[in-house]
Formats: structure tokens, C-alpha cells, sequence
């Protein structure tokens, strides 16, 4: 373990994170779950809107954008 | 949950049964099951899959740095709005004018027929002078415009702009409470927003679907457009050729930002009353972009879309045409049916800014809105035949004589941008929802805003004598 | 006149086939060409609308290959089968029930491991899968090299490369679902293999869900996986068509017709 956890939605540009901890739930849940967002899925946030939000994500090969509200109940450590 | 008749399902026995295997594992069953299938997955992706990692970032990630950023994001897709407007509009032009020519040249042919059989004075005019005049214009105002906009707006979405679109003006539309993927169905709402409605499909919540079909209609389709770029180059725009175009660009740009700003409000203010609720979670895939096959686009956008709006438009505009030459013919006293229906809703309609006879033709038009200058200008002219559409400056001319100030020239696109859905939207909406009540919320609040909105310019523009 | 249940089935999706066709579902995620391919195989010959009683697109089209007539169902674009959306719903009821003859599965070749998640999930229900790789003249740009006989090996499906946009490879995957559903080659595709709590779980639940007898209608590792994730809806469906099945059996025992499902 080591490391801290903390929300995706403080990831930087280029910084890359590994899944820890899903808090989603409901259908939003579900949603990431089939992304393929799961317990150890690296994650590299690539971009955001020109308002701060939502937050692009690389996950798997393709982009997923999530808001940052959602964002921040996916719990991730720094790799 | 268990209903009585669930428990004599054997099913349903087991799935109960099932509950101390779900308990007793520390991460839910369903989420095990998703995770185990994606690390399998990622074990066979492993062994069949080579990459060849280049540090070099590509093309495509080098565009989405511009598409998406802070500085270029909004002003892109502000430029890219306008131009696609101003290549319509000035490739429009031409083609426009050569399709009228060989369309009412070839009336006279007809009419030269008519009077070889010697057929009756009323049958030429419900046939030639009513319906097939209607048809002339509609088909020769319509179709280039659709033609050079269909293929363009495909090739946006082929390129995979449209995502990046969404995924930009989210932000708005969650303080809207609303979905950025409404964004998507607006988009459609430009081609047609019966089309437009039927694409909210893509929005989950129900909530907010509601939201994005009651507010599609203020996108204007491009039954109206026509009409709104007509307006435009005729009123707002100097007649330099080459400038007149680009500022009935920038003119029908502006209108759509209002229809833009208009929808943001009312899915507030919907949100915040009769659909009241939070806006709901948003995952939006952006897909890569992908080069557009143009032989692919143009099939798409002129089967699918130009020859589909357009037939509509046709099956509606030769009765409308028939129907409006016999009001403007028959005569109750001295005045033709037309001129009575106007002169009823004269009194409304100035208060609004507009004629009885404009109004008149947005009623008339609630089939389909491509019908609306056919009708008007059929209606003006004495004798209720559609003129020889020449060029804009006789449709100017025709305007002017008719009592147009640049007021009525506003309002007029005003009201063509915000009042109620054609016939084919409504129905469109009933289908979706299922329901009366909303199809009719869906009529009502357009027209109110709509009325709303031009009495406020109208009498402000009175007031201040300013026309 | 009595017609055979499939057909009965199908009819329940608004699939109405003519003659000896063939019926073929197209499942794939959203974005990754489904209905290029759909576009390209059936061109002109296509006919829209919605699924019954729902406001879900629902597209068809035919094509015929070497003197056969094909039905191809396009399904909506979905990430999974486990039914949280209407969309997904619908991919799943006609794949498990419609009885399609066979399910191509398209996958975006760029992004192999989510989209191979859909087509785990199909591999489970049916074992009549073709899996078409598209998008492989992207996935040659991005430097990506895939062994596509190690692919097959691993899942135990025909594997189709193509790229869609382009033609190619569309011929193959003609000739595979051919060989399928025409020739009755059936594949036999290999199942995910869950974490040991999983696999353990399915192991108690799988006596009890093979006594009911329902193995014609629905595979038991799928339904006791629906049981362990308890997706009540599913399980309702099953109840339900199942009963429509057995109604169906007993109308034609009463015709005196023999017949095998």
C-alpha cells in the first residue's frame, strides 16, 4: 500500500493513477465499471474544457470524460 | 421485494437463496464479475497485441490540445458555426437562382398548356399559379442550401468534432441541470428538429431527456433557415456580394446563439420547476478522430438527409400552395379570405412587431416551416400568385411595398427562430413521450417566449421611436 | 398455421423473416464502425424503426451471399450486456432469445481490451459468435500489431479483421457467417475464467439452476452469474419466456407436430 489515495478529479494534466476505490453509485457505477474502469486500471487525465470541467481521461485506449463531481468518487493512487 | 407470485418462481427461489453468497463477500458480485472479465481480457490483449510505442505524440492528440483548450475551445467552435453558415449561404446563392430560372421558365411552359387545352382560369391558378409555384420556390430556396449544409455538418460529425462539442459545453449545461449530450441532439435540431427530438434518445436520464425535447425546437432547422438567411441578406446586410454573404452569416450566427441562450434558460428554469432535479452523471466517450470518407458523407447527407427533409417539405408545400391560392382567390365581400384572416390578427400582430399577414403564414405554415415566405409572398401579391422569384431584390422589393421596416424584418426572424414546432416535431415529441401533456408543453413554450420576446422588442423599438 | 418457435421469437422483436433467411445479430460498442458495417453489407436494402414498445432505433437489412438470404439485426451500440440501460436490455434479450443464427460481435481494434468485455459477455450467452476486429487500418496507423490466429486460439470464435470503411475484409466475414449459420459450423468459444470466490459461487448455484431445465432457453453459467449479481429484471425475462416457450411446446404437441427447439 504505501501511497495515499485521492480523488481523480485532482489528477493533473499528464499525470497518470491507478484505480483503488470505486464510491460511484447507482447506474454511474455500472457505466465505469463497463468503461473498464475497475480496481487497478490506469487512468491519465488528458484534458479538460475550457471551464475546468468536465475532465478527459485515457483509460484503456479510449477517451473518457467524465464531470468532475464523479470524478472525485473515484478513488486513485499516483503510479 | 419478493412478491407472492415471486416466491412460487423457482427463479426467483434461487436468486433468495443466492443472498448469503452476496453478503458475505466483501466487494459487491456484480463489480467482481466486471473486474475479472476485464483482467482476463487485459491477459489475452497481452499476448496478441505488439505495440510499438513511438514517444512522438500524434496528430490527433496535438488537435485535441486545440479543440479542447481554454483559449482556442469556445472561439473554434464559434468560427467553425459561422463558417459552415457562410459557405452555405454564399454557395447557395448561385445554384439558387439557376434552379428558380429553370423552375419558372418552365411554368410559363405549363401555363402555354393550359391555354392549349383551354382550361379553366381557376384550375391554372389552384394548379400552376398556387402549387406548382410553391413547389418552384420551395425546391429552389431548399434544396442548395441543404445540399452544401448537410454534407458539411457530416463531416464534422465524421471527424468526430461533435463529441468535443459536448464534452466543451457541458459545464453549461450542468449549471443548466441538464446533460451535455444534449448538445449532440441540438446539433441534429439544425438538420431537423423532428430528427433532433428523436435523437435525445442517446440522453439517460429521463428528466433530462424531457428538458432536451421541450427546448430542441429553439435550434432553427433548416426548414427555417431559408427563410432566416433570406431575411438576413435582404435587411441586415449591405449588397456587396461578397461581404453581404458573410454578414448574413455572421447575422444568422447571432440568431443561433440567442436560440442557444434561449434553451440554457428555459432547461433552467424547467429544471427548476417542473422537471426539478440534479443533473445526472455524464460519461461521454471521445472517440479518436478519423479522417471522413467524402463519398461516404455526400450518399449520407444527400439520401438520407437533403432528399428526406426535402421530399417532406414537397409533399406538404403542393397542397399548402393550392390551398393558400384558393384563400387568396375567393372572395367574402370585398375582400379575399386571406385578407380577412390578416386583418383579424393585424391587431396582434403589430403589437408584436409583425403584420397579420406574416403571422397569418406562420399559422399557415405549422405543417412544415419551409412553407412560410411561399405563403407570405403569395399573399401579398394581389392577385395571391407567388412571384417570380428572381433575386432577393424583388423579394426586398415585394417586402418594402408590403409596409417592412427593419423591425418587421427582426421580429419576423425572431419569431421564425423561437415560436412553436412544425406539425412533424410535435408529433415527433408525442411519439417519445407518449404523453399529450408534454407534446403540448412542448407546444406552448416556444410560443409564449416567442410572443414574449417580439411584443418586449416591438414595443420597446415603438417607445423609443426608433421605427 | 403453426410456425416454428424461433420464429415466434423473433416476432417478439419485430424480426420478420421471409423464406429460408437466415438471421444475423450485429453487436459492438458504440464508436467503433458498427453501422459502416451494417451499411456497407446491406446498402440500400435496409429498413428502419423502433424495437417494439420502446423508443430504441432498430435497424435491418438484407444481403445475400452464394444464393442465400441474410437478415442482419443491427443492435443498439452498447459497452456490456448486464442491462442498466434499455439499450443494453434489448442486445441482451435478442441475443439470449431472438434466437439469431449468428451474432457477429464488432470490436475497434484500437481499443481490443474494453471492447473484448461485450464480446466475453455474448461468448457467454451464445456460442454461434463471429468476432470482426474493425477498424484495422487505424489500429495499422498507431503502429499496433495483432496476431490474429493467437486471438482465435484464445477465444475459440472466427476472428474477422476488416476494415470496414474500405471494403476490406467484409468478403471474409460474409463467408464466416456463412460457414455458421448456412453450414452449421458452431464455434465454441472459450468462457472468462472468474476469480476463485466467483467460480466457487457459480459452482453451489449451478446444481439448482441446471434442475430447472432451462438450458435450451438460456446457458446456466450465465444465469447463475445473473443470480450471484441478482439483476432481478433478467431473472424476471427468463421467467417470462420461459413460460412463453413452454406455451409454445404444448400448442404444437397439441397440432401433432414433433419438432426440435
Amino acid at each position: 500500500m504505501g501511497k495515499l489515495s485521492i480523488p481523480l478529479s485532482t489528477l493533473k494534466l499528464g499525470q497518470t493513477s491507478s484505480v483503488v476505490h470505486l464510491e460511484v453509485k447507482g447506474l454511474l457505477r455500472r457505466r465505469i465499471l463497463d468503461m473498464g474502469i475497475v480496481p487497478g486500471t490506469i487512468l491519465t487525465c488528458i484534458g479538460r474544457a475550457p471551464a475546468g470541467d468536465p475532465i478527459a481521461y485515457l483509460v484503456r485506449d479510449t477517451v473518457i470524460a467524465l464531470r468532475s463531481e464523479d470524478a472525485r468518487l473515484i478513488n486513485v493512487e499516483q503510479v | 421485494m419478493t412478491t407472492l407470485n415471486n416466491k412460487m418462481d423457482p427463479l426467483m427461489k434461487i436468486h433468495s437463496e443466492t443472498e448469503h453468497i452476496r453478503l458475505a463477500s466483501g466487494t459487491p458480485i456484480a463489480d467482481r464479475v466486471v473486474s475479472d472479465i476485464f483482467s482476463y481480457t487485459e491477459k489475452i490483449v497481452q499476448k496478441v497485441v505488439i505495440r510499438e510505442v513511438s514517444g512522438q505524440k500524434s496528430w490527433k492528440d496535438k488537435i485535441d490540445q486545440i479543440v479542447i483548450s481554454r483559449v482556442f475551445g469556445y472561439p473554434l467552435m464559434l468560427l467553425l458555426l459561422g463558417a459552415v453558415f457562410w459557405i452555405t449561404i454564399a454557395g447557395a446563392n448561385i445554384p439558387s437562382q439557376m434552379i428558380a430560372a429553370v423552375l419558372f421558365a418552365f411554368q410559363d411552359i405549363l401555363t402555354h398548356w393550359f391555354e392549349v387545352v383551354q382550361a379553366p382560369a381557376w384550375l391554372h391558378g389552384v394548379l400552376v399559379l398556387g402549387m406548382y409555384r410553391t413547389l418552384a420556390w420551395v425546391i429552389a430556396v431548399m434544396l442548395p442550401p441543404m445540399a452544401i449544409f448537410f454534407p458539411l455538418f457530416t463531416i464534422l460529425e465524421d471527424l468526430g468534432y461533435l463529441p468535443r462539442v459536448a464534452f466543451n459545453l457541458d459545464n453549461m449545461f450542468k449549471k443548466a441541470k441538464a446533460c451535455g449530450k444534449q448538445c449532440l441532439t441540438m446539433c441534429m435540431g439544425f438538420g431537423c428538429n423532428a430528427a433532433g427530438v428523436v435523437s435525445t434518445r442517446i440522453i439517460d436520464s429521463p428528466r433530462e431527456r424531457l428538458i432536451a425535447i421541450l427546448t430542441n425546437n429553439f435550434v432553427p432547422c433548416n426548414g427555417r433557415f431559408p427563410t432566416l438567411i433570406a431575411i438576413a441578406s435582404i435587411f441586415m446586410a449591405s449588397s456587396l456580394v461578397f461581404s453581404q454573404s458573410l454578414q448574413a452569416a455572421g447575422i444568422i450566427t447571432l440568431i443561433v446563439l440567442l436560440g442557444v441562450a434561449v434553451t440554457f434558460v428555459v432547461s433552467w428554469i424547467l429544471s427548476s420547476t417542473i422537471l426539478k432535479g440534479e443533473p445526472s452523471s455524464f460519461v461521454l466517450e471521445l472517440p479518436p478522430y478519423r479522417k471522413p470518407k467524402f463519398g461516404a458523407v455526400l450518399y449520407r447527407s444527400i439520401i438520407d438527409r437533403t432528399l428526406f427533409v426535402l421530399r417532406r417539405a414537397i409533399v406538404i408545400a403542393a397542397p399548402a400552395g393550392a390551398i393558400t391560392w384558393i384563400m387568396a382567390n375567393v372572395y367574402i365581400g370585398d375582400l379575399s379570405v386571406i385578407a380577412y384572416i390578416a386583418g383579424a390578427l393585424n391587431p396582434l400582430a403589430k403589437a408584436i412587431g409583425l403584420d397579420g399577414f406574416i403571422l397569418m403564414a406562420f399559422i399557415l405554415g405549422l405543417p412544415a416551416n419551409e412553407i412560410v415566405v411561399p405563403i407570405l409572398l403569395m399573399s401579398y401579391l394581389a392577385t395571391g400568385q407567388l412571384t417570380e422569384f428572381g433575386s432577393l431584390l424583388e423579394l426586398k422589393e415585394i417586402l418594402i411595398a408590403n409596409g417592412w421596416t427593419w423591425l418587421t424584418a427582426f421580429n419576423t426572424m425572431l419569431f421564425a427562430l423561437l415560436h412553436w414546432p412544425c406539425a412533424t416535431t410535435l408529433l415527433s415529441m408525442y411519439k417519445e413521450t407518449g404523453s399529450k401533456k408534454w407534446t403540448f408543453v412542448g407546444f406552448i413554450i416556444p410560443t409564449v417566449i416567442a410572443f414574449a420576446v417580439c411584443f418586449i422588442v416591438a414595443q420597446t423599438v415603438y417607445f423609443f421611436g426608433l421605427a | 398455421m403453426l410456425q416454428a418457435p424461433g420464429r415466434i421469437m423473433r416476432e417478439h422483436f419485430g424480426i420478420k423473416t421471409s423464406g429460408e433467411q437466415y438471421v444475423i445479430a450485429l453487436a459492438g460498442n458504440p464508436n467503433v464502425g458498427k453501422s459502416t458495417v451494417f451499411n456497407t453489407l446491406t446498402g440500400l436494402h435496409q429498413h428502419t424503426g423502433n424495437w417494439p414498445g420502446k423508443t430504441v432505433d432498430n435497424a435491418q437489412g438484407k444481403y445475400s451471399y452464394k444464393d442465400k438470404s441474410f437478415l442482419l439485426v443491427d443492435l443498439p451500440g452498447t459497452y456490456s450486456l448486464l442491462a442498466h440501460t434499455v439499450e443494453e436490455e434489448i442486445a441482451r434479450d435478442f441475443i439470449c432469445f431472438g434466437q439469431p443464427d449468428a451474432t457477429i460481435v464488432v470490436l475497434d481494434a484500437t481499443s481490443l481490451e474494453r471492447n473484448l468485455n461485450l464480446a466475453m459477455q455474448v461468448m457467454e450467452i451464445t456460442s454461434n459468435v463471429i468476432i470482426c476486429v474493425n477498424l484495422i487500418d487505424e489500429a495499422r496507423k498507431k503502429k499496433l500489431k495483432i496476431d490474429f490466429k493467437e486471438l482465435e486460439k484464445e477465444l475459440g470464435v472466427p476472428i474477422i479483421p476488416t476494415a470496414a470503411r474500405n471494403g476490406e475484409g467484409l468478403k471474409e466475414l460474409q463467408k464466416a457467417v456463412y460457414t455458421m449459420a448456412v453450414e452449421k459450423v458452431i464455434a465454441s468459444p472459450k468462457q472468462v475464467v472468474y476469480s476463485e470466490e466467483v467460480e466457487k459461487a457459480i459452482k453451489i448455484l449451478m446444481p439448482k439452476v441446471e434442475a430447472l431445465g432451462l438450458a435450451r432457453i438460456v446457458n446456466p453459467k450465465w444465469l447463475a452469474l445473473r443470480l450471484l449479481d441478482s439483476d432481478v429484471s433478467f431473472i424476471k425475462t427468463i421467467s417470462r419466456y420461459a413460460t412463453t416457450q413452454t406455451q409454445q411446446m404444448v400448442a404444437h404437441k397439441e397440432q401433432g407436430r414433433e419438432f426440435t427447439l
